[in-house]
């Protein structure tokens, strides 16, 4: 892989900003995670990588308790963000998620224009005290996802009139327009064609100096190119935690190594 | 021979056929199934595909035309003094088509001799005996002239049924013999068959689509008949629904406006219970209700559809009516006296919506149910709460489809008869109160064709005019719905 960038990532130090201890997932009878332990950094992309069907989007999903939304779902263990434990009964979960964003896998603009899609999240939250401010919401995190360009001129247009890359570009932005401290991603460029993939990319450097990013790719030359900190997931296992550019030039695990080079996944 | 006995014989030369067919074209193929071009099924099938299609297409035909020809010859003998004051040429054929079928069923039954049948001149007072005997009805006594008529017309129906029968059993003989003919290997039996049922498939959607059109045909011919008798503008304009029947002849009012006011009124009033409460109960069910509340709920909710509107009506005369006379009556709880009788628009249109509940939320629980979970998943990621998904995602998503869906129970409502018929009475008025009695549209229609009702006057030709009125505006209704829901329909996929 390509070194300049390893040398570039062993000199960033961050604070911890997720710490997760003894996590288990069951789906009704399945054992779907098994006691995951992971510490992920503040202003840092975090990827996770492994095959399908590994836990790596699960446990996505329990960062902002988003498994709470399937009903034979049961999460166990110790999720903290900045200390406090997340699954708390204190936490209220819709609290939770304003803070940690998501991006899914497929676009998914509400049926609703450009600039309502942006603004739901401020309007729920109270983010703004009146028009003139939501505007500048709108179009700040318009900006900040890539696409201000693209859309200025059409605002009023429908969500969904976008291509698919534009798309998940608006749902990053909407994710940004609530001010999350952390930014969850799943598989946010499987659904795009290469050049919307390389702009997404590109933004998602551009939100690690203000998030912590934590992204689920299929992609292994994503992780590499996106990330800082790389986890390798394998049949619900954290095998493997550590920085990228040591995770695919010399990882520890057999089983790592296996499937970075394609032997197995 | 009897139409049945033909059809089961074209039947029977069919299955043979196809049998014959299918070993035809395995014997043919010299080294066995795979040097013919299609299954051996195919063969037997074309072959009685040619059996069946023209010898049933002439059975058919033949069948429907028959009559007329016959009707036409025999009409073309019955001289013009024959045919009594005040009495149309129509209604003499009508009695010798009578007297035709008695002097069948009399000879079958031996109250009447062939011979009689068969004699130029007989004793028609015999004859009228013979008749009654044999248990047909017979209006008046047979009179030479149609007793001729009736033998001629008896004549015309053996010689066609005759003619018929060598023709359709030719047909599938013809048929049967050119199907074996073409049962060798490299005939593409497949395609053939195929298109065959290709054709079965148009001829299926067709008779729907032409079903609809002969209604509305004959709805407009009879419109169009009831216009020439009492002037449109009234009919449209006038204030007042005051049919005389005893006075036939100018002195009635048909003014469509206080039967159209009664429909608009206690649909309104019908969607206006209806639609919260069944899309309060869509949300519900599809959003909140667990999965097993929601398989027992459902169906539960869809009995209410299958209730028939008797029923319903039954329940507005016997329930709700006096339920309200005692709130909002004379001496009633709230010490008004708004409301007369139990009839009137509130108790018809309370019970016609609680019949349309079942449409609203069946239809919008399914379109709220395909909203993609993304959609939800979106917002709850953006730390919504699931009201605030449901007001502000889901619904406005599933919009278009339940518009579609309100817009469906309203062209039920407007259509709906017995309820009305029931619940709010016969009294065609304009007025406000909700208290009081009014109809509708369909309740006029019922009334003015039931009991004796002459199909020349405008009091009973009026019907159609309403029911051609009520049909332009569910259709109206219907077209609407459809472009809204075309209009805003979102892509997912």
């Amino acid at each position: 892989m390509n070194d300049m960038r390893i040398i570039e990532r062993g000199t960033l130090v961050n604070d911890i900003k997720i710490s997760a201890k003894g996590v288990q997932v069951y789906y009704a009878d399945n054992h779907a995670i098994k006691d995951v332990d992971v510490e992920i950094e503040d202003k840092t992309v975090t990827a996770f990588i492994g095959p399908s069907g590994c836990g790596k989007s699960t446990f996505l999903r329990c960062l902002n308790r988003m498994n709470d939304t399937i009903d034979i779902c049961r999460v166990e263990g110790h999720i903290a963000i900045d200390g406090q434990d997340i699954y708390d009964p204190q936490v209220d979960p819709v609290q939770l998620r304003a803070k940690v964003g998501m991006v899914f896998q497929k676009p998914n603009p509400f049926p609703k224009s450009i600039y309502d899609n942006i603004a739901y999240g401020p309007r729920i939250h109270g983010l703004a005290r009146n028009k003139a401010e939501l505007d500048e919401i709108v179009e700040k995190s318009l900006r900040r996802g890539a696409i201000w360009d693209e859309v200025k001129d059409r605002l009023d247009a429908p969500g969904t009139s976008l291509s698919g890359g534009q798309q998940q570009r608006l749902c990053i932005a909407r994710a940004v327009a609530t001010e999350p401290e952390v930014l969850l991603m799943d598989e946010p460029c499987s659904a795009l064609d290469p050049i919307a993939t390389s702009q997404v990319e590109e933004l998602i450097d551009e939100l690690r100096q203000s998030f912590s990013v934590v992204i689920v790719t299929h992609s292994m030359q994503q992780a590499a190119r996106v990330s800082q900190k790389t986890a390798f997931f394998h049949l619900g296992n954290l095998v493997e935690y550590g920085e990228t550019g040591k995770i695919f030039t010399n990882p520890e695990d057999s089983r790592t190594e296996s499937y970075i080079t394609g032997r197995i996944g | 021979m009897p139409v049945l006995w033909l059809f089961l014989i074209v039947l029977a030369v069919a299955i043979l056929g196809y049998l014959l067919g299918r070993a035809r074209a395995l014997s043919a193929a010299p080294e066995g199934r795979r040097g013919l071009h299609s299954l051996p099924v195919y063969y037997g099938a074309n072959v009685a595909l040619k059996v069946l299609v023209p010898a049933l297409g002439i059975l058919i035909l033949w069948l429907l035309v028959q009559p007329f020809v016959i009707d036409r010859a025999v009409s073309g003998t019955i001289p013009d003094s024959d045919i009594a004051e005040g009495a149309s040429r129509g209604l003499v054929m009508s009695e010798v088509a009578r007297v035709a079928d008695g002097v069948k069923a009399a000879v079958g039954a031996g109250t009447m001799p062939a011979a009689m049948a068969a004699d130029p001149s007989p004793d028609l007072e015999a004859v009228t005996q013979a008749l009654k005997d044999a248990g047909q009805v017979v209006t008046g006594d047979v009179t030479q002239t149609v007793f001729a008529a009736a033998q001629k017309y008896n004549a015309m129906a053996a010689q066609g049924g005759l003619y018929m029968t060598i023709l359709v059993l030719l047909a599938a003989a013809a048929g049967c013999v050119m199907g074996l003919h073409e049962a060798k290997p490299d005939f593409r039996a497949r395609n053939v068959v195929e298109k065959g049922i290709r054709a079965l498939l148009i001829a299926a959607a067709s008779i729907a689509i032409l079903t609809t059109v002969g209604i509305v045909l004959s709805l407009i011919f009879n419109t169009v008949e009831f216009f020439r008798l009492y002037p449109a503008s009234q009919f449209f304009f006038s204030l007042e629904w005051a049919p005389s029947f005893s006075g036939r002849g100018g002195a009635s009012e048909l003014g469509i406006l206080p039967l159209l006011w009664g429909t608009l009124y206690i649909s309104f009033v019908a969607l206006a219970v209806a639609v919260p409460i069944g899309l309060f109960a869509a949300i519900y069910l599809s959003e909140y209700a667990s999965p097993r509340l929601r398989a027992v709920a459902k169906p539960l909710l869809e009995v209410l559809a299958g209730i028939p509107t008797i029923v319903y009506g039954l329940f507005a005369l016997l329930t709700v009516g006096p339920l309200l006379v005692s709130v909002f009556g004379d001496g009633g709880y709230l010490g008004v006296s708004w409301q007369g009788g139990g009839r009137a628009v509130m108790t018809a249109g309370l019970v016609m919506g609680i019949m349309l509940i079942p449409f609203v939320s069946s239809l919008s629980d399914d379109i709220i149910n395909a909203v993609p979970q993304a959609m939800r998943d979106g917002s709850y990621g953006l730390g919504a709460t699931q009201s605030e998904t449901i007001k502000q995602v889901v619904l406005p998503a599933a919009l278009p489809g339940i518009v579609g869906a309100i817009l469906l129970a309203a062209s039920r409502a407007i259509g709906e008869t017995m309820i009305v018929v029931l619940g709010a009475g016969a009294a065609a008025r304009l007025s406000l109160n909700p208290f009081e009695a009014m109809t509708t549209v369909t309740a006029k229609i019922v009334s003015q064709l039931t009991g004796d009702s002459d199909f020349a006057s405008p009091e009973a030709l009026v019907a159609f005019a309403l029911g051609m009125s009520l049909f332009v505006i569910t259709l109206g209704l219907n077209v609407v719905a459809l472009a809204i829901v075309r209009k805003y329909r979102e892509q997912y996929d």
